[in-house]
């Protein structure tokens, strides 16, 4: 037995079913399966700039007929929407088989959509693991199924099957010949011409898929008492095991399509039938569809957020477990741009110059938390200069303060080319930052199409951004040191004040890819304690509550000088030298 | 609700190193023929955000979160952390609690205030405040914090001592080693001798 994570199971279960090809772009809770695929044995994985791309890609290489591994967060699902809901018609080659991580609770995610409502909405069929043992099962399974009924299929799994470890049984892997490739225009032109039999071809495969549910082992009825019945899947139905034990429970595995028959049995059987989930109404909205009575628990289920054993037994009757009181006024703590992150300075930059700041998706997100607080908005992956423009756009004919889009590399690279080339095109204005920091940092550094780092280390190579930005149009590009105040300030300053579209790439590299570490720095005796080194929001850098006077912790200092460039009156200064942790 | 399986809650800043501490535990009681669950969270808040992991052993777990009231075992490197999720805890659950303190940055900023005597309102709770930082540094380095934690709760579980060791010299790094063990065993010794006192 290995203990495992849901992530690394699904991408063992490819392995073992002889997946060769894998596609896909970082996001939380996904990220580990596509970098735990790429490190096996006989496959090619790669990194694509977003989602819709990883799945042409995958589609792709499925219709050559290889089996295919393509994983994404439940928000990736969004942005590969276009290709999966027509990949549906087409139907596949090789297996292919798309993991949608949801992130219940929204540990790292900025929305907390349910991805099996994509499942049903595109008519592709969706297993629901519980454990990393069903994640194994559950993937191998799929490919075989993607093939026997000619269709994507999705893996759906939330952050506490993605992230939970437990002991798995691992088994062989099967090499699986490549169905050999075809012309064959009425599966993949999709044109009206074809799409429409092959739309009626579709729903045939769906009624055939239906069948299958009534008989798929992954849906099972685990019988207790006949009173209370509760139908449940994934991380939800080991809560119920617990917080129910007298229970019967209907556990599904396949969560689209659902098995109608057997809902309709169980209901049959039990003289209440409950469902329990999290975080959405998908499956009960669907089985009172099929006409089945629900019944409601005693106090409402929360709607929001995670359940717990316990939210579930309390919403069945039961007393909450005794427990000390949170004492109160603990501060919170948020978590914060590293000691040394070259976005900081960027951050205070823009708060100081009460600028409208568009923000992304990445680490740099953390700039709209205090004392940076300068972030106006977050949204999507590219959101940060599509929204600018509309803001220019409202704002025209006003006075108005600055509009800044603020985007990191990845991210740039993800969505935010498209939309730059927008702005261009509607000759929109106001300014766009790149933070290119090398890296796709928030997910755990990985490579990406600035920094031309690949997924298995193939030789590729960098992107030109400035060159880039320039070819799109943009007159206004330069590149700034973000570690150097002044010239952030200078930069900000001058682009903001053309009355053209501009673009500053910050280039530094993320604090976290180098251990080596300068000299900490260290307050003189003579601060004045006006407080202005704490704005810039340093983990290292404390104010005393009483006499305001600022210290640095030289234990978390990394000597990126941020701090003493912040200092008006030069009283932070290098302890000297540099060392290498 | 507990389906006997035992909780353990890690808590701590991100970086400190509870999911190493969390992955050795899980291992052992494996090692030891049990089942386990460890749920981890990644991503945003590992940014020297609060972190919380938590770990479910026994002859069959189901449920991988921890709920109020209901943590056997609360583990924290820091003291501000195992206030804030002393509520995990069940009544006559272990409270076994580092007593460094990090601020967070709106205490940084003079913004906010760190708890008063946090020790105190911890030992008020029953909590064991052990110096592991000091352990860690005399058994060789201040990175060992992890191991010292997870000595000092090995004292509470039913697993033998040399499977602990076993497990803990497979998971670190070679050259670390010994610097481990040497944590592990003082720790456990630390709380048997504070357990001790308590008698």
């Amino acid at each position: 037995m290995e203990l495992i994570s849901g992530n690394e199971a699904i991408a063992r279960g490819a392995w073992e079913a002889g997946a060769t090809i894998g596609v896909a772009y970082p996001g939380t809770p996904s990220t580990e399966t596509m970098e735990n695929f790429a490190k096996m044995a006989g496959v090619y994985a790669e990194w694509c700039p977003n989602e819709k791309v990883a799945v042409e890609v995958g589609l792709g290489a499925s219709a050559a007929g290889r089996r295919v591994l393509s994983t994404m967060k439940h928000v990736g699902v969004n942005v590969a929407a276009d290709p999966l809901f027509t990949a549906a018609y087409t139907g596949v080659g090789g297996g292919f088989v798309v993991l949608a991580a949801d992130d219940p609770g929204m540990h790292s995610s900025q929305n907390e959509q349910d991805s099996r409502y994509y499942a049903m909405a595109a008519h592709i069929p969706m297993l629901d693991p519980a454990d990393s043992a069903e994640a194994l099962a559950f993937t191998k399974e799929a490919f075989a199924l993607s093939e026997g009924f000619d269709i994507p299929v999705f893996i759906r799994s939330t952050v506490r099957v993605s992230h939970t470890k437990c002991p798995v049984e691992l088994g062989e892997r099967s090499e699986v010949a490549r169905v050999p490739y075809e012309k064959n225009q009425p599966k993949w032109v999709m044109m009206p011409l074809y799409a429409k039999p092959r739309r009626l071809d579709l729903d045939a495969r769906i009624e055939r898929l239906r069948a299958y549910a009534e008989t798929c082992p992954f849906n099972r009825v685990e019988r207790k008492g006949e009173k209370v019945g509760v139908i449940c899947a994934g991380a939800t139905y080991q809560h119920v095991v617990e917080a129910l034990p007298e229970a019967s429970i209907l556990k599904i595995g396949m969560s689209w399509p659902l098995p109608a028959q057997t809902i309709a049995d169980f209901a049959e059987s039990v003289d209440a039938l409950y469902v329990v989930e999290e975080a959405s109404t998908y499956l009960s909205d669907q089985v009172k569809a099929l006409g089945v009575k629900l019944s409601e628990p005693k106090s409402p289920l929360p709607c929001a957020g995670e359940l717990t054993p316990q939210s579930i037994a309390c919403a069945f009757g039961a007393q909450a477990a005794p427990h000390a009181a949170t004492p109160e006024n603990l501060p919170p703590r948020p978590p914060a741009l590293c000691p040394g992150c070259p976005h900081r300075l960027v951050f205070r930059e823009l708060a100081r110059m009460k600028a409208i700041v568009t923000g992304d998706i990445g680490c740099y997100t953390l700039g709209a938390l205090a004392p940076l607080s300068a972030v106006d908005t977050c949204v999507d992956m590219g959101a940060s200069i599509s929204m600018a423009h509309g803001f220019e756009l409202g704002l025209e004919g006003e006075d108005h303060r600055p509009v800044v889009a603020v985007i990191g590399d990845s991210t740039f690279a993800h969505s935010g080319i498209t939309s730059l080339l927008n702005t261009v095109y509607n000759c929109g204005t106001g300014t766009v930052c790149i933070l290119d920091n090398r890296t796709t940092a928030m997910t755990g550094h990985q490579g990406n199409p600035v920094n031309g780092i690949t997924l298995q280390n193939r030789p590729s190579r960098e992107l030109d951004l400035p060159a880039l930005v320039r070819a799109l149009g943009v007159e206004d590009v330069r590149t700034v040191d973000p570690m150097d105040m002044k010239a952030v300030r200078a930069a900000l300053k001058q682009a903001t004040g053309n009355d053209a579209l501009s673009v500053i790439v910050f280039e530094s590299p993320c604090v976290l890819l180098s251990k080596e570490r300068k000299a900490p720095f260290e307050v003189k005796s003579d601060c004045r304690a006006c407080g202005t080194c704490s704005l810039i929001g340093c983990p290292a850098i404390s104010c005393d509550p009483e006499t305001r006077v600022a210290s640095i912790d030289a234990s978390l200092c990394v000597g990126c000088s941020q701090c003493s460039q912040a200092c008006p009156y030069g009283c932070i200064v290098s302890t000297g030298g540099s060392h290498v942790e | 609700m507990s389906n006997n399986a035992t909780t353990v809650l890690l808590c701590g800043v991100g970086g400190q190193g509870a999911l190493l501490a969390a992955d050795i535990l899980a291992r052992c009681a494996m090692a030891c023929g049990q089942d386990v669950k460890l749920s981890e969270i990644h991503g945003m808040a590992q940014r020297g955000g609060a972190v919380t992991t938590v770990v479910r052993l026994g002859q069959s777990v189901s449920s991988m979160v921890a709920d109020h009231g209901c943590a056997d075992f609360l583990v924290s490197f820091e003291t501000t952390e195992a206030l804030r999720n002393i509520a995990f805890l069940r009544e006559g659950g272990v409270a076994i609690v580092s007593d460094e303190s990090i601020k967070p940055l709106p205490v940084l900023t003079g913004k906010l205030s760190m708890p008063k005597a946090p020790r105190k309102q911890l030992a008020a709770c029953g909590a064991q405040v052990i110096p592991a930082e000091l352990l860690a540094k005399q058994a060789g380095s201040v990175k060992a914090v992890n191991v010292v934690l997870l000595g000092a709760l090995s004292t509470y579980l039913p697993y033998p001592e040399e499977v602990w060791l076993e497990t803990i010299e497979a998971r670190v790094p070679a050259k670390f080693k010994d610097v481990n063990i040497a944590a592990f065993r003082s720790a456990r010794a630390w709380a048997q001798e504070h357990a001790a006192k308590e008698e």
